[in-house]
């Protein structure tokens, strides 16, 4: 069985109070998700010195929230996990919690926030737990309600565990849908260890994306970084659909190139045989 | 939970509502946590609450007195206004109690100070969507003929 925890249960039972417990003992997780929250706050682009009120998505036992209380901001957080919730109820947290499933859409009224963060939660959206769970629709109505929620000029970064290329591309493209501008940024990308992924979606007009870290020039950051529709047009323009006649003549092109015996073009190539065959 | 979050929730993600705001509060405990005070904070998310449906929900549990129905911006220099707010908005909390849907009446129950906006399948308003869309496709284009 893979080690991912999104295999194993939905959200709401593979965080019982066994597991909510482990992020309040263990020093390692919680110095890593201070160390992705810190990033991500950095990522956001906040005004220098001023508080704001932002949004926490899966804010579990409140790691996160500890550390947007340190850099002086207020948050609310949602979750779908009570035993996590619990747990944040004993760390005395200042910010203020809801119980509530992101893939049903985020439960605030438009505009109300200055930013949002999330910590490994939006991976949990690509499964499908229940029969009437539908990722992507999960995604889209998550990404447009939370898009309504944000002020303008307002950013949302997400830190996430993408399990293939496919996922990272579904997620970026139904931000784009629900009217998000923005890409993945991806810290460390040669280190296995190290490299993390953090989709960073901005409301308010397009803007560069930030540099990701552990890269040595900025022409290579920008490799990194993907967009969704460059990817996607990038896709049209590669080989000709299979079983094509373009594909086929092509074929045929390179068989000859390859000096591979090869019978002539002619107006009968790739067509359809008639029925009477 | 506190009056800031109660001023921003909604309960726009349930089937056949709207706005689905402001709820209503119904609370059997209320608490009071002390908060460190941030002027500028208060200064800046003043601007963002709808202050009616603040004050209406502080006055629904009885912490009203002393806010003015109306804010108006040359209070904005005002300590003691500042503090007032700070204490209403962020130091009082709902412990236990619920919140009911305005437009449906359906109930959110607050345990333990967090407010359970969990929605069941069928009162998901996205859930509908999907099953009209399904709907519409059999009675629209199932019925037609195959055209190739």
């Amino acid at each position: 069985m893979s080690k991912r925890p999104e295999h194993q249960a939905p959200p709401e039972l593979f965080y019982n109070e066994e597991e909510a417990r482990k992020y309040t003992q263990n020093s390692r997780i919680i110095d890593i998700q201070a160390q992705m929250t810190e990033r991500c706050i950095e990522l956001l682009l906040l005004p220098e010195e001023t508080s704001c009120l932002l949004l926490d998505i899966g804010c579990g036992s409140g790691l996160s929230g500890a550390v947007l209380e340190e850099n002086g901001h207020m948050w609310m957080g949602i979750d779908i996990s009570e035993a996590m919730l619990d747990v944040a109820l004993e760390r005395e947290i200042e910010g203020d919690l809801v119980l509530a499933d992101m893939g049903q859409g985020v439960p605030f009224r438009a505009g109300s926030f200055d930013g949002a963060v999330s910590v490994s939660a939006v991976q949990w959206l690509f499964n499908a737990d229940k029969k009437s769970h539908k990722p992507v629709k999960r995604l889209y109505q998550f990404f447009s309600s939370l898009y309504a929620s944000l002020s303008r000029s307002a950013r949302a970064v997400f830190q996430f565990y993408p399990e293939n290329e496919s996922q990272m591309e579904l997620l970026t493209s139904q931000a784009m849908k629900a009217g998000f501008y923005g890409g993945v940024v991806i810290d460390y990308p040669n280190s296995a260890k190290a490299k993390k992924f953090f989709l960073v979606l901005m409301t308010g007009g397009s803007a560069p994306l930030p540099k990701a870290l552990g890269t040595e020039s900025g022409e290579e950051s920008n490799l990194q970084v993907m967009y969704a529709r460059r990817e996607a047009s990038k896709r049209a323009r590669g080989k000709p659909l299979k079983n094509t006649k373009a594909w086929l003549l092509e074929k045929k092109e390179r068989r000859r190139k390859q000096g591979k015996e090869t019978r002539p073009d002619t107006k009968y190539t790739g067509r359809k045989r008639s029925g009477r065959f | 939970m506190k009056l800031i979050t109660h001023n921003m929730l909604t309960s726009k993600c349930l089937k056949g509502v709207v706005t689905g705001y402001p709820l209503a509060i119904s609370a059997t405990n209320i608490k009071v946590t002390e908060v460190d005070f941030n002027p500028d904070f208060i200064v800046r998310i003043i601007p963002k609450i709808d202050w009616e449906v603040f004050w209406k929900a502080a006055d629904s549990i009885g912490h009203s007195d002393g806010l003015p129905q109306t804010v108006e911006s040359k209070l904005h220099d005002n300590n003691d206004f500042l503090k007032k707010v700070h204490r209403v908005l962020l130091e009082v909390e709902i412990d236990e109690g619920h919140l009911t849907c305005p437009e449906s009446g359906r109930q959110f129950p607050i345990t333990k100070g967090i407010p359970n906006m969990l929605l069941t399948e069928a009162e998901n308003k996205f859930a509908m969507l999907l099953k009209s869309a399904n709907d519409l496709y059999h009675e629209v284009f199932a019925p037609m003929p195959r055209q190739i």
